[in-house]
Formats: C-alpha cells, sequence, structure tokens
C-alpha cells in the first residue's frame, strides 16, 4: 500500500468516492415482485384470459406464443387438457401464497406463544417445550407432512394445519432466545421492580422487542411453505383438482418433459420467483432490522 | 466431559422416546386407525376383527407400550403391501438412500464450501457476485423442479445421463445433483458468512500483527475456527436432505427409502410409514450426537462453557 | 537516526457517513530503549496510529498521507511480503483486549511457536522450547504446562503475560502497547506494568505504550505525547509534562485528576465534547472547547513548536 508521490508532498487526497451506499437492491426487487404477484393473485379472476379450469381439447399441447405453432391468445401455452397456462399460474398463484400466507400466521401464533412460555417461565415448562422441539425438528419434515396429510385426507385446510402444526418450532426458538436475552435486561428487571405482573411485563415490553426477528422469520418462513406446499400439491397430497396449484402443474408437466417443456418450467418458474422475492425481501428486513441475526 | 457425553445420550434418547410417540400418534390421528388401515369397503365385521388383532381396544396407553416395547426390539409389523417384515424392507432400501444423500451432500460441501470460503477471502468481487447470486438462486427453487429441469436439458435433451433407475454411476449423477443443489446454496452461504466473522476477529489480526504469513493466517488459524459451525450445519443438512430425498427419489425413481415411504403413503401401508419415520428420525438424532461430540473434541472452549452452566 | 520517526500521518477512513480523518498529520520520533506514551481519551486516534505503523488499519481506512520511518526506511513503500517480515520481528503489537486477542482452539503454546517459526526457520520443537522460555520470562508459573493450555483456561493477567510473550518471542526492537491494561483489575496492572518494565530495561527495547491512564504514563514512560482529535498537541519528557503542562488540554487534563490536595472540592472536567471528526477543517480542533482560544485559533492550524528544550507545543496562544 504505497502512497502515491503527490500525497507525500502533503497534499491530501481527494475525498474518495468509496462510500459505499448500500443499495437495496434487494428490498425493491423483491418487494415489487412480491405487490406484482400479490396482485396477480389477488385479481387473478380479473387478469386471466381464460377460466383455468376450462378444457379446450382441440387445442392442446400448444407451445408458448413465440414459438412455432403457438397461439397469441395463449402466451404461455396450453396443457395436455387445453387449458391455458397464464391463467392456471395466475389462479395457482393464490393458492400458494395464500396458503403460505396461513400457515405462517398460525405457526407464528403457536411458536410464539410457546416461545414465549418456555424463555419467560423457564425451568420444566421451558425444558419440556424444547423437548417437543428437537422431537419436531428430528422427524424429516416431508415425511410427517405427508403421513398426516394423508390420514386425515387431502385438502386445502389439511395442509394448512399441518404447516402450521409442525413449522412452529421456527418461532419457538427465535422467540425464546430473545426473551431469554431480554429477561436479562435492566428495562425488564425495572418493570418488575415497579411491581408489574408477568403477564402484562410480557406483553408491554418483551414482545414489542421480539418483533422484529419474528418478522424475519416470518418472512422467510413464508418462503419455505411456498415450496413445500407446491411440494406437497406435486406429490399429490396437497389440494387437490380442479383447483390449479403450480405443485400440481408441475406434477401434470412430469409426463411431457419430452413433449411440451414449458409445461413444467414455467410452474416452477412462478415459484422460483416469488420464493426469490419473498427471500430477498426477509434479508432486507433482516439487514435493516436486525443485524443480531446476520448469517 | 463424560458428564456431557452422558447428558446428550440423554437428551438424544428423549428425543427418540418423543418422536416414537409421535410415530404412534400418526395411525391414531383420525381416532380410527382402522379406517386407514382396512380398504373402505371392508365390512363391519372385517373391522371388528382388525380391532381385536390390533388390540386397538385397549387403553391408549396400553397400546403405545406395545408399540414401544415391539418397536425397540425392530418389530414394526409387517407391511401390507409386501408382506414383509417393514424393517427388513427398510434395510433393504436404505443403502440407497444413503448412498444418494452421501453424494448429494458430499457434492455440495466440495463445491459450496470452497466457493463460500474464496467468496468471504475476495469480499465483493465477481466471485463474491456470483456467488451471492448463486445462493439466491439455489434457495429459491424448489428440489422437484430443479430435478424436472435437469431430466429436461441432460437426460431427454443431451441425452448425457440416464433419467430414472439405479444401474451405473451415471444415473447417479442426476440425483445427487438435484439433491446436492438444496444445499449447496445454505453451506456456500453460510462458509462465507462463517468466514467473514472470523476474519474479523481480533485473534486474526494478532496473528497478522506477529507477522504470520498469510497463508498461515487464514488456512489454519481462521479456518479452524469457522469450520467448527460449519460440522454442525453438516449434521443438519443430512437430515435435510434425507427429506429431500424422498421427492428426488420420487422423480428420478431412485430405489431408495423415499420412493418406498411415498409408495408406503399412497398404499396406506401405515406399519410401513411408521417405521420409516421411526428408522430416518433415529438416523438423524444418532448423526446430530456423532456430529455434537465431534463439535465438543474441535472447540475445547465448548465443554467448560456447558459445565459451568 | 531515531529508532521510528512517523512524518506527517493521515489515516482516513472513507464511511458510508463521511470521511473521517481519524489521524491527520502526526508526526513523532522513539529512539532506541525509549518509552514514548501516546495519551489520548477514546476515539482520539491513538489505536489508528499505532495500527497505521504496523499497516493493519482495517479498511475503509487508509493511510493516506506521511511517512513511517524504521530505521530511515519508510514502511509505507514496502510491500507485502517485506512488511510481513516487519511484523513481530522488528515491531511488534501488544492489544488491550487479552480474551479475544488470542485464538481460542489452539494453545497458547502453540501460537507463541507459530509467531517464532514465522521470521525464523527451525524445527518445532526448537519453536515450542522458545514458547516455554518466553513465558517463563514473563513470569508465568509452571511456563512447561501453561503453554499446552487454551487461552479460556487462563486468568486475565496470565492471558495477557501471554500475549506479551507472543510478542517479544521474534525479538523485536520497537513494542507497541495498546492499552495493554486497560482490561485488567487493578492489582494485575500493577504487575503488568512492572514485567513491562523490567522487559523493557532487560532488553533495552523502544516501546510505544498507548493508553489514557495518566497514571501509567508516569511509572513507564521517558516522553509522552498528547494526542487530541487526530493530532498531537504536545510532546516532552515526563517530568516536564507533569510539571509545567503547557496546551490547554493537557492542563485541562491534568486538573481532571483527583488529587488529594482538592480533596472536598468537585471534581473538575473539560467543557464540551471532542470534535466529529467527519467535519474538522482548518483551526486548531481543541479551540472551540478553550478557555484562552482567540480569532486566529479557528482559521490556522497550529504546528507543534519547541517552546522549552525537548518541550513541544501546539499552541500559539499559551505563554511559557
Amino acid at each position: 500500500m504505497s502512497v502515491p508521490a503527490a500525497a507525500a508532498a502533503g497534499a491530501m487526497l481527494p475525498v474518495a468516492a468509496r462510500t459505499r451506499r448500500r443499495v437495496s437492491f434487494r428490498a425493491v426487487f423483491g418487494l415489487s415482485v412480491l405487490i406484482f404477484m400479490g396482485g396477480a393473485a389477488v385479481f387473478a379472476p380479473q387478469l386471466a384470459p381464460w377460466d383455468p379450469g376450462k378444457q379446450m381439447l382441440l387445442k392442446r399441447l400448444r407451445p408458448p406464443a413465440w414459438q412455432e405453432r403457438g397461439l397469441r391468445e395463449h402466451p404461455l401455452g396450453t396443457d395436455h387438457l387445453g387449458r391455458d397456462i397464464l391463467s392456471r399460474i395466475l389462479h395457482g398463484g393464490r393458492i400458494s401464497l395464500g396458503v403460505g400466507l396461513t400457515a405462517v400466521t398460525l405457526s407464528a401464533l403457536i411458536g410464539v406463544t410457546l416461545g414465549l412460555v418456555a424463555g419467560f417461565f423457564g425451568g420444566r415448562a421451558d425444558a419440556f417445550i424444547m423437548r417437543i422441539v428437537d422431537v419436531f425438528l428430528a422427524i424429516p419434515y416431508i415425511l410427517l407432512a405427508m403421513g398426516v396429510v394423508f390420514a386425515l385426507g387431502p385438502s386445502l385446510l389439511n395442509v394448512i394445519l399441518v404447516m402450521g402444526a409442525t413449522r412452529w418450532v421456527q418461532f419457538a426458538r427465535i422467540v425464546r432466545a430473545d426473551v431469554l436475552s431480554l429477561r436479562e435486561r435492566e428495562f425488564v428487571a425495572g418493570a418488575r421492580a415497579r411491581g408489574n405482573r408477568s403477564l402484562r411485563l410480557l406483553l408491554r415490553h418483551v414482545l414489542p422487542n421480539a418483533l422484529t426477528p419474528i418478522i424475519v422469520v416470518a418472512t422467510l418462513e413464508l418462503a419455505f411453505m411456498i415450496i413445500y406446499e407446491s411440494a406437497l400439491s406435486f406429490l399429490g397430497l396437497g389440494v387437490q383438482p380442479p383447483t390449479p396449484t403450480w405443485g400440481w402443474m408441475l406434477a401434470d408437466g412430469r409426463n411431457y418433459l419430452a413433449t411440451a417443456w414449458w409445461l413444467a418450467t414455467f410452474p416452477g418458474l412462478a415459484i422460483m420467483l416469488t420464493v426469490l422475492a419473498v427471500n430477498l425481501l426477509g434479508d432486507w428486513l433482516r439487514d435493516t432490522l436486525d443485524p443480531r441475526l446476520k448469517v | 466431559m463424560l458428564g456431557y457425553v452422558g447428558r446428550r445420550l440423554l437428551q438424544s434418547l428423549g428425543v427418540l422416546f418423543g418422536v416414537s410417540v409421535i410415530v404412534f400418534g400418526l395411525v391414531h390421528l383420525t381416532g380410527d386407525p382402522t379406517r386407514l388401515l382396512l380398504p373402505l369397503e371392508a365390512r363391519e365385521e372385517d373391522v371388528r376383527q382388525m380391532r381385536a388383532l390390533l388390540g386397538l381396544d385397549d387403553p391408549l396407553w396400553v397400546q403405545y407400550a406395545r408399540f414401544l416395547s415391539r418397536a425397540v426390539r425392530g418389530d414394526f409389523g409387517l407391511s401390507f403391501k409386501h408382506q414383509l417384515p417393514a424393517l427388513t424392507l427398510i434395510f433393504q432400501t436404505l443403502p440407497a438412500t444413503l448412498q444418494l444423500t452421501a453424494a448429494g451432500l458430499g457434492l455440495a460441501l466440495v463445491v459450496a464450501v470452497p466457493a463460500g470460503i474464496l467468496a468471504a477471502l475476495k469480499r465483493n468481487s465477481v466471485l463474491d457476485a456470483v456467488c451471492s447470486v448463486g445462493v439466491l438462486l439455489g434457495q429459491a427453487m424448489p428440489v422437484y423442479w430443479l430435478g424436472l429441469l435437469l431430466i429436461m436439458v441432460f437426460a431427454v435433451g443431451l441425452g448425457w445421463f440416464p433419467a430414472a433407475g439405479r444401474d451405473s454411476l451415471a444415473s447417479l449423477v442426476l440425483p445427487a445433483t438435484t439433491l446436492g443443489a438444496f444445499s449447496m446454496a445454505r453451506i456456500a452461504r453460510m462458509a462465507r458468512s462463517g468466514m467473514l466473522e472470523v476474519l474479523a476477529q481480533d485473534y486474526v489480526r494478532t496473528a497478522r500483527a506477529a507477522g504470520i504469513r498469510a497463508f498461515v493466517v487464514t488456512y489454519k488459524y481462521a479456518l479452524k475456527n469457522a469450520a467448527i459451525p460449519l460440522v454442525t450445519i453438516i449434521g443438519l443438512e443430512f437430515g435435510i436432505l434425507l427429506g429431500g430425498a424422498v421427492i428426488t427419489e420420487t422423480i428420478f425413481a431412485w430405489p431408495g427409502v423415499g420412493r418406498l415411504a411415498v409408495d408406503a403413503i399412497f398404499s396406506r401401508d401405515y406399519p410401513l410409514v411408521q417405521a420409516i419415520v421411526a428408522v430416518l428420525a433415529t438416523l438423524f438424532v444418532v448423526i446430530n450426537l456423532v456430529i455434537d461430540l465431534v463439535y465438543t473434541y474441535l472447540d475445547p472452549r465448548i465443554v467448560y462453557v456447558r459445565s459451568a452452566r | 537516526m531515531a529508532l521510528l520517526s512517523v512524518e506527517g500521518l493521515r489515516t482516513h477512513f472513507a464511511t458510508s457517513a463521511g470521511l473521517v480523518r481519524a489521524v491527520d498529520g502526526v508526526s513523532f520520533a522513539i529512539e532506541r530503549g525509549e518509552v514514548l506514551g501516546l495519551v489520548g481519551e477514546s476515539g482520539c486516534g491513538k489505536s489508528v496510529t499505532s495500527l497505521s505503523i504496523m499497516r493493519l488499519v482495517p479498511p475503509p481506512g487508509r493511510v493516506t498521507a506521511g511517512r513511517i520511518l524504521l530505521e530511515g526506511e519508510d514502511l509505507l513503500d514496502k510491500d507485502a511480503e517485506a512488511m510481513r517480515r516487519v511484523r513481530g520481528a522488528r515491531i511488534a503489537m501488544v492489544f488491550q483486549e487479552p480474551m479475544t486477542s488470542l485464538n481460542p482452539v489452539f494453545t497458547i503454546g502453540d501460537q507463541i511457536a507459530a509467531a517464532v517459526l514465522a521470521h525464523a526457520a527451525g524445527s518445532r520443537r526448537a519453536a515450542w522450547e522458545r514458547a516455554v522460555e518466553m513465558l517463563d520470562r514473563v513470569q508465568v508459573p509452571s511456563p512447561r504446562e501453561r503453554a499446552r493450555d487454551y487461552p479460556h483456561r487462563l486468568s486475565g493477567g496470565l492471558r495477557q503475560r501471554a500475549m506479551i510473550a507472543l510478542a517479544l518471542a521474534p525479538g523485536p526492537q520497537l513494542l507497541i502497547a495498546d492499552e495493554p491494561t486497560t482490561a485488567l483489575d487493578v492489582t494485575i496492572q500493577a504487575q503488568i506494568l512492572d514485567l513491562l518494565r523490567r522487559l523493557q530495561a532487560e532488553r533495552g527495547m523502544a516501546v510505544l505504550l498507548i493508553t489514557h491512564d495518566l497514571g501509567v504514563v508516569a511509572e513507564l514512560c521517558h516522553r509522552v505525547a498528547i494526542i487530541y482529535a487526530g493530532r498531537i498537541v504536545e510532546m516532552a519528557p515526563v517530568a516536564s509534562i507533569f510539571r509545567q503542562p503547557l496546551h490547554p488540554y493537557t492542563r485541562g487534563l491534568l486538573r481532571c485528576l483527583p488529587h488529594p490536595s482538592r480533596f472536598g472540592q468537585p471534581l473538575s472536567s473539560i467543557d464540551g465534547a471532542p470534535p466529529d471528526l467527519r467535519q474538522v477543517d482548518g483551526g486548531c480542533r481543541f479551540a472551540p472547547r478553550c478557555p484562552h482560544a482567540v480569532e486566529s485559533c479557528r482559521r490556522d492550524e497550529p504546528a507543534l513548536a519547541e517552546r522549552k528544550p525537548g518541550h513541544f507545543v501546539a499552541c500559539p496562544v499559551v505563554t511559557v
């Protein structure tokens, strides 16, 4: 690192343009994709050019519009029953995002509550809850989900229930860790000294501080759930037809890999983009809100 | 030290105990397992017979005790579909799954660890950027989609690798890549951040101030510290991969436990399902126990921290 | 020729919040065998100065101007490998936090041996022997057994001794000690200071002692440089500074020390706070807080001038 001759003469180097502004490209990208997807999902019935369930057998297996044999009214092609792929993707988004959000909320509720209990009351309650967490972590998630869904019957509600009832562990762990560390902090001790009752103490002081990691975990869990809901659908255990889901579309596409590549590609792309956006958003949230969690 | 080992062992047993409860509970979720275990058209009489046979009229805890005592002896009953002891079937197919998982994990480690470390060393370089993008995509991509894509491109399109079956080493490539990609992103990320964190530590500064060669500082001093959390990640990844294997095996028709499980679930072959979940969970617990112990060997601090608590 | 001569050193940090001029025109010299104290409050640039000499300033920091002459050679001109050979072998450094400054997964014997091997070819056994010998020199009891210990097994005082052993093992001519006793208990502080004094005398080693504690300075140093907001404001032999501090800042500092003669009176302090190092301009940086400041103080940067033999002050206003 030798100093340029000019500097040696005593002159100061110009203020370096080294000040790197952290461009939150991620946030912008993530947020915009999500808004786009979310909007598409919510307004699917209006946006979709076709009824997703409408079978137009005369136009089956048409490639995307830009290829030979493609049709302009089916920009992403049609599937083996002549259904418009774009419309199905739009409607499928509703399921994926809807299930994901509901399941995340459910698992957050369970997880946060148990985490608070474990962290705050400690002792036996804590040990017990953490053992349960360990158990849930030990069982391969997919098998558990499959087993339960199959036992209860594949349906939208059951998928949500299963995901909510098994993924709460992530929330519980993070909340418990936060509660444990916050418990030691002075302001909690101060509040206690003022005679606050335990529960109120918990809700008033501890929860707001734990909120940021909860939000971050929630975003990342949402991504996970979108993938797993589609995995379950792919295996035939999720939401049943005729409701289109991305996973189901992929399963269909599997049979036409050699002949109709678009069947499998676009739904997968949709999943990937959505999950990517959610992940980016989650990363950005984590970076800005809680540098402690930085990975 | 021995006390710590003992405690971890006890903890693992506790977890296994919990797992057994869940496995047992799976079948009883709907309240009446016979509905699950018999075809839907079964007659009332068959149902009653089945209940008696399975001892379902006994109180729940008795049933559980029976289940548990049989389970620890390896008796999970006969698979309905195959009419063979469930455990036998599992042991027949387990090697294939382990092979796939090991290959996937191995591939992921070989690619991701150096990539992550290099990205940390050459921070903000082109390599780092490429790595970041790769990580992002890798984490967003659903496993099975990647599998389908790989099949489309490499099996159908280019014809380099077979799309299904377990015939040769070549047939291992696509499934292992699919499975490995799952972990690659996560491992690379952990490696990078772990390395960055270590490089920022005071003791690295001390080593540099003492004039120790940069090469030694990075690859001996820093790496040993960064390796420690990485080792625990490997244990976790193995468990996640076991789960991912289920889907991968289905796509590639790989004759492993995962495919057996999916098959069993759809054929309502519940003894087999129970056995599989139990075995895989046990495997996971054992692996993590081993990893934990390796960790205490690597990091001299940890035993004291634990015992001091 | 002085052992170490720092001339016009400037080290700046280009942060997203602005350019921080942490060290802005620092010059001093250390003779062989001399102990120079560098005194200042937190954030004044003393640690950055020492890191600059070792060229270990973490990014986004950079040395932007000046010369650092070690026996006449400019360290800033050296390439990476040449600088590596300087570090440890000719200039060594001891840091403030012994807890985090030692690698937790290697034994202290290993770490000291590594420092030896970095500069002298030899067998690992020989390096290990040297490590044990060094631990003995720094008065670590049962050095042979202790060498096999991991850092977390040692108390704070022992860890700091190990750090000193590590720094001195290759036999440097200059030791930079950055607040070596700040993180230690008072009783241990005294022991470490004793050790440093003994070692310095034994080896005829030069020491750059960085501290905010004037008491430590009085114990150990031959000369003192007072640094404020990235610049040296006063530099003189220890006795001279304590007897007649010239710079208003130094005077303020000395007045802050509780003294039995002022028992019962309220503690004094210096009004105001150090300037934001991103927004400094020409002129004396202490002017805003200085009771003697005049108009020209805010305009013209005061230069270090020798107002008494060997006693330099950067203040045109004070009278000797």
